[in-house]
């Protein structure tokens, strides 16, 4: 035994060594703290840098929208908006409704107009769209999950801190929410408030409160009986104090990991109502109203379907991966 | 074992109580105006107070739900606004549509969904692993619509004319019928529940085309069935497939399975019999859970293979407000709901005797 565990001591004594170890610059330890280590957790985790790169492609596709998209999304080739000179441009010429993509640099005759994605039913460039598209749900996205977690945080930490009727009352509530399949709920919600994107956005936020509210509310109990919760009491810090500062922050690790998923849900979602025609116009660029208003297009012209299918699967895909890698990175029991 | 189920079958009860309770108050907040509804926006404020009296939704609430938990001790849904059909007709001709389809799409998810994460995780980080858990990772995340859009492409356009071409929708092909139990078997005169009965189990025609033996229409049902099946299995399959992985990992890592193979148990015995039998435990749970998630998913399978189902019938009654039709479907769902988790509650009592003697 000693003789095979030799050669990993370091020469000298250990205590002579210490002293020059603490002045080697590449031996001194690094300041860490969670969102660093996190990090580089992250980065180790090949899956999580997929979605990683996926979702920066996306996120700066929708800032960039403008830059990015080559036509006017909502602009009809056949019949151009008047432009800011009052005038309006003449029609492409050669636009066809439903053309499949033209790449001049693929081959595609020049005398042919070039759109990358092809044309949907109304003359409209696809590729614009689907760039466009990243706004829309990718915004929603977002507006969605944090409307569900500040709401879901609120009834949670009530929940958790006062206990007894009022925590049953309001976890009960939450359990009849979770109870339904969401996306009826959801689409029931929408037909209720009125058919438009903003109330889809509303009920799309509603039906993850759930969730949020139980992870706020069991950390809550957990963490509220600690010790360095205690301390804080005896020194004097209010209620509200105690939550907010010492409470909250310690849920913020699963909010996180939810939340992050929960934008890939919320992008399903979103996408589910427009299909089915629930979240109003469909003229709005958004991946999901474009395959419903050419659903029954697929035979004829495949592109105007499944490119804005390909966008919605792999912003989730995106979100999924990132998801299950933060989840991994965060868990205190896989750092090794 | 008797004691056990009888148990949760006592619990149920207030559940079902209480779920009455919510989908009628849900479907009165769902439906604004339903008069106009039903009438038309243009129906003055006369004929619509007619309405609403003759409907009687102009007493009080409690009194309302009252004589609704008459009706309902009847066995009656109500008569749908729209249709003026009775909801339970409605029901018997549209749920088995749904059921056929959960039922095969669940099956898909189960049947290569469990062996699928077995392999993954006795072939861990090995080729089939990864390309088990791309697959699953795309699975969940793309949406219903999208894959059932993607299927019919494939199947139905690209395969055209070859011998894996698959109808892109419907239940039947033209022309092809599945006669109806009551007629095969002479029952024409049957009424009430047990016609009824004969009539749901009819709609779902694979089964009634197997046990009567009609093989040309049993094919040609299957054959409809395939791309709807996996289109909504597919999420549950990506989900069970990741459970069942995940399990077994941890499952194989314990105490008892080395026991087991310093016995000199074959590898075999040791992951199917041992192993695998306690790790499904989780999986059974997830199966459960996935119901809720497949009833949602099949209203948009339903709309993408233009099948008349209950999430189509319930989406259209929901956007027409029909709020008979909503609160009758919501509560057969939600009940049918509890009795899936009663299931998965006994099969947890079959699975781990522990659970059984607390």
């Amino acid at each position: 035994m000693s003789a095979t565990s030799e050669p990993l001591m370091p020469a000298g004594t250990p205590g002579a060594a210490i002293p020059a170890l603490i002045d080697d610059p590449l031996t001194r330890a690094r300041p860490s703290s969670l969102w660093r280590d996190t990090l580089s957790n992250i980065l180790r985790q090949r899956s999580a840098v997929v979605g990683l790169i996926i979702l920066s492609i996306l996120v700066l596709t929708a800032l960039f929208a403008p830059v990015i998209a080559t036509h006017n999304p909502n602009a009809s080739m056949l019949n151009p908006p008047v432009g800011a000179d009052g005038v309006r441009p003449p029609a492409e010429a050669g636009a066809v409704k439903r053309s499949p993509p033209c790449i001049h640099a693929l081959g595609c005759p020049a005398t042919k107009p070039q759109h990358l994605l092809g044309l949907d039913g109304n003359f409209r460039d696809v590729f614009s769209r689907v760039v466009y598209g990243a706004r829309i749900s990718l915004g929603v996205g977002f507006a969605s999950v944090i409307l569900a977690i500040l709401i879901g945080t609120l009834i949670g930490a009530v929940a958790g801190y006062a206990g007894g009727w009022v925590d049953n009352i309001l976890m009960r509530l939450m359990d009849v929410i979770l109870a339904f399949p969401s996306l009826l709920l959801a689409i029931a919600i929408v037909s209720a408030l009125g058919r438009n994107l903003f109330n889809a956005l509303l009920a799309i936020g509603i039906v993850a409160i759930p969730i949020y509210a139980r992870i706020v509310r069991s950390s809550v109990l957990s963490i509220r009986e600690s010790d360095f919760v205690t301390a804080s009491r005896a020194l004097g810090e209010s209620g509200i104090g105690i939550l907010l500062r010492r409470i909250l922050p310690n849920s913020l690790t699963p909010i996180v990991v939810q939340g992050t998923l929960g934008i890939g849900g919320a992008v399903l979602e979103i996408a589910a109502l427009t299909y089915v025609g629930v979240a109003g116009s469909l003229d709005v660029p958004e991946w999901g109203s474009m395959i419903a208003v050419e659903s029954q297009q697929l035979f004829n012209a495949p592109h105007v379907i499944l490119v804005p299918g390909i966008a919605i699967t792999l912003t989730v895909l995106g979100f999924n991966l990132l998801g299950d890698g933060l989840r991994d990175a965060l868990d205190p029991r896989l750092n090794r | 074992m008797t004691r056990f189920i009888l148990r949760r079958l006592l619990l149920t009860i207030p559940v079902l109580f209480g779920l009455i309770f919510l989908v009628f108050f849900l479907s009165r907040i769902v439906t604004r105006d339903p008069c106009r509804a039903i009438l038309g926006e243009k129906a003055t404020d006369a004929v619509c107070a007619e309405y609403i009296h003759r409907v009687g939704l102009d007493q009080p609430i409690p009194v309302q739900f009252g004589l609704y938990l008459g009706q309902l001790a009847q066995g009656d849904l109500g008569t749908s606004l729209k249709f003026s059909r009775p909801v339970t007709q409605l029901l018997i001709e549209r749920l088995p549509t749904t059921v056929e389809l959960t039922i095969w799409a669940l099956l898909f998810a189960i049947i290569v969904g469990i062996p699928l994460g077995i392999l993954s995780a006795i072939r861990r980080n090995s080729p089939v692993d990864v390309g088990a858990m791309v697959v699953a990772n795309l699975g969940v995340s793309m949406p219903v619509f999208v894959l059932g859009l993607f299927l019919q492409f494939i199947f139905a356009l690209l395969l055209k004319n070859t011998f894996l071409s698959l109808p892109p929708s419907g239940r039947l092909s033209a022309g092809v019928e599945v006669q109806p139990l009551v007629e095969v078997w002479g029952l024409t005169g049957t009424t009430g529940i047990v016609r009824g009965i004969l009539d749901f189990l009819s709609g779902i025609y694979t089964f009634s085309a197997l046990i009567t033996g009609q093989w040309a229409a049993l094919f040609d049902a299957a054959r409809h069935l395939i791309l709807p099946a996996v289109a909504l299995g597919t999420i549950p399959l990506a989900i069970i497939a990741r459970i069942t992985r995940s399990s077994l990992l941890e499952v194989l890592g314990q105490d008892y399975v080395r026991t087991a193979r310093a016995k000199g148990l074959r590898e075999r015995a040791v992951v199917i019999r041992h192993a695998t039998r306690n790790a499904l435990l989780p999986v059974v749970t997830v199966i459960g859970l996935q119901l809720g998630g497949l009833f949602a998913g099949a209203v948009l399978t339903e709309s993408t293979f233009n099948l008349a189902g209950v999430g189509r019938t319930l989406y259209e009654a929901i956007i027409g407000r029909d709020f008979v039709v909503i609160q009758g479907f919501i509560l057969v769902v939600a009940v049918a709901y509890v009795i899936v988790n009663l299931v998965v509650d006994v099969s947890y009592g079959y699975l781990d005797p522990r659970i059984r003697l607390r």
